[in-house]
């Protein structure tokens, strides 16, 4: 359904060669260690570019940037006005301004954007990236995948963040697997456990995927 | 008659234009304690509408006005860029500028899709967001003091959603006082309208009714530690 051309505007008439990934997920559970590690493993081997949305100031793209996993002429850093969901699914066009930006100055062959951390309810709009990955936490309880929403049920890869945690929360990783599995109809979760093993190698692996099937279908 | 409906759609804040990142000035005179409550909202509001309101009105109903009466293609490029420079010269912020140009490209990206022509291509990649409105308004059905109704009723309602997310403002008292409000925009598109009209081919004639106190909020704002609003 999502085109290389999508997005609309001045770019829709030039075709794309990037893949856009969505990174959402509710505040807290490790996105921006995420795609922090994806820059850290990935950057080496190809051009990348990092959009973020922060609820308030723009503590993850200065965090990205003092991390020194990406030159910072690579991130853009965009307001939300309050409402982070806004900003990734019902009017896109701040984020689409960023990205293009991005694009053009750099051509990437993928560009992260990074949500704002919102709640279970998050979604991306198909207008502003291709794929979109979930990251939920284990320290949320174990009830979190079997509680769904639009993120947890339909994203393309759903991670399960601080594997290192479960014994201490009492949480049970195979109920999480097992719900997780039913309402994802089959779409792929991965466990991490990013403090312990930083360049998350499940999710890695996934991406890598993709981006190989990316010439010939950019999307699902 | 005009194109209501579409009219309509311009004007909803659901419009998909970035518009809900923005809080036109209200973010910064809410840190600076300018505006607190309903009244002094009402107060902050009435002045947004009498300066940037109006200007931003006047605007757009001279660049509707233009697209309007010249056809398909719309004015030709010399009258686009002389009215850009007219727009900057009355925003002495640069933050501000800024802002109007990102949301005139936002903006343009929906009239591209919603209401093709090719006038959408012909006004340039960044116009100000009072010039793309003009634009979309015409494409869109509309007449200029239509436009400038548009213009107005945003240049209130952003800030007005800002301040209820800012504040947590009662809705229902918010809307009574849009509602109040009603009127003084009726009127500042009829005179804007007639604004337009008046110096029709010719955007050096436009008014210059912006006031200084929004540049220097948007100035302030762009340099601000922890803001939620992009403006």
């Amino acid at each position: 359904m999502t085109s290389p051309q999508a997005g609309g505007g001045d770019a829709s008439t030039r075709r794309r060669t990037s893949l856009r990934l969505g990174v959402g997920g509710p505040v807290g559970t490790g996105k921006t260690a995420l795609v922090a590690a994806l820059c850290r493993v990935l950057g080496p081997e190809m051009s990348l570019a990092v959009v973020t949305n922060d609820i308030y100031t723009t503590e993850d793209a200065d965090f990205l940037r003092a991390a020194g996993v990406l030159d910072p002429d690579r991130i853009e850093a965009v307001q939300t006005g309050c409402c982070p969901h806004t900003a990734v699914r019902d009017d896109i066009a701040a984020n689409l301004d960023a990205v293009e930006q991005l694009e053009a100055r750099h051509e990437p062959a993928l560009v992260l954007v990074e949500s704002g951390g919102d709640n279970l309810t998050m979604t991306f709009s198909k207008g502003l990236i291709d794929l979109q990955l979930f990251v939920i936490d284990v320290a949320g309880g174990d009830k979190v995948p079997r509680k769904g929403g639009p993120g947890v049920t339909a994203s393309d890869l759903l991670v399960v963040n601080k594997t290192d945690l479960a014994p201490l929360v009492g949480a049970d990783l195979d109920v999480m697997a097992r719900d997780a599995a039913r309402v994802r109809e089959g779409r792929p979760v991965v466990f991490t456990d990013l403090r312990n093993e930083p360049g998350a190698a499940p999710v890695v692996a996934w991406l890598r995927g993709r981006l190989r099937g990316q010439d010939a279908a950019p999307s699902p | 008659m005009t194109a209501t409906a579409a009219l309509l759609l311009l004007a909803d804040s659901r419009l998909p234009a970035g518009g809900h990142a923005h809080s036109g000035g209200v973010e910064q005179a809410v840190s600076a304690g300018r505006v607190g409550d309903i009244v002094t909202l009402e107060r902050f509001l009435r002045g947004r509408l009498a300066t940037a309101g109006a200007q931003a009105a006047t605007v757009a109903a001279f660049a509707c006005l233009e697209v309007t009466d010249r056809g398909a293609s719309g004015p030709a490029g010399g009258l686009w860029s002389d009215l850009d420079t007219e727009v900057s010269a009355r925003m002495p912020s640069p933050a501000q500028r800024a802002v109007s140009r990102a949301q005139g490209r936002a903006l343009l990206r929906v009239v591209a899709a919603a209401w093709p022509s090719p006038v959408v291509h012909r006004v340039g990649a960044r116009p100000h967001h009072a010039v793309a409105l003009g634009v979309a308004v015409a494409l869109a059905g509309g007449t200029a003091r239509d436009a400038a109704l548009v213009a107005a009723t945003g240049a209130v309602g952003g800030p007005a959603s800002a301040a209820l997310r800012l504040l947590g403002t009662d809705p229902v008292e918010l809307t009574a006082l849009l509602a109040r409000l009603a009127p003084e925009l009726d009127r500042c598109a009829a005179r804007s309208g007639a604004d337009a009209v008046a110096a029709a081919g010719d955007p050096a004639r436009l008014p210059a009714p912006n006031g200084p106190l929004l540049d220097v909020l948007a100035e302030r704002h762009a340099s601000a530690e922890g803001k939620l609003f992009a403006s």
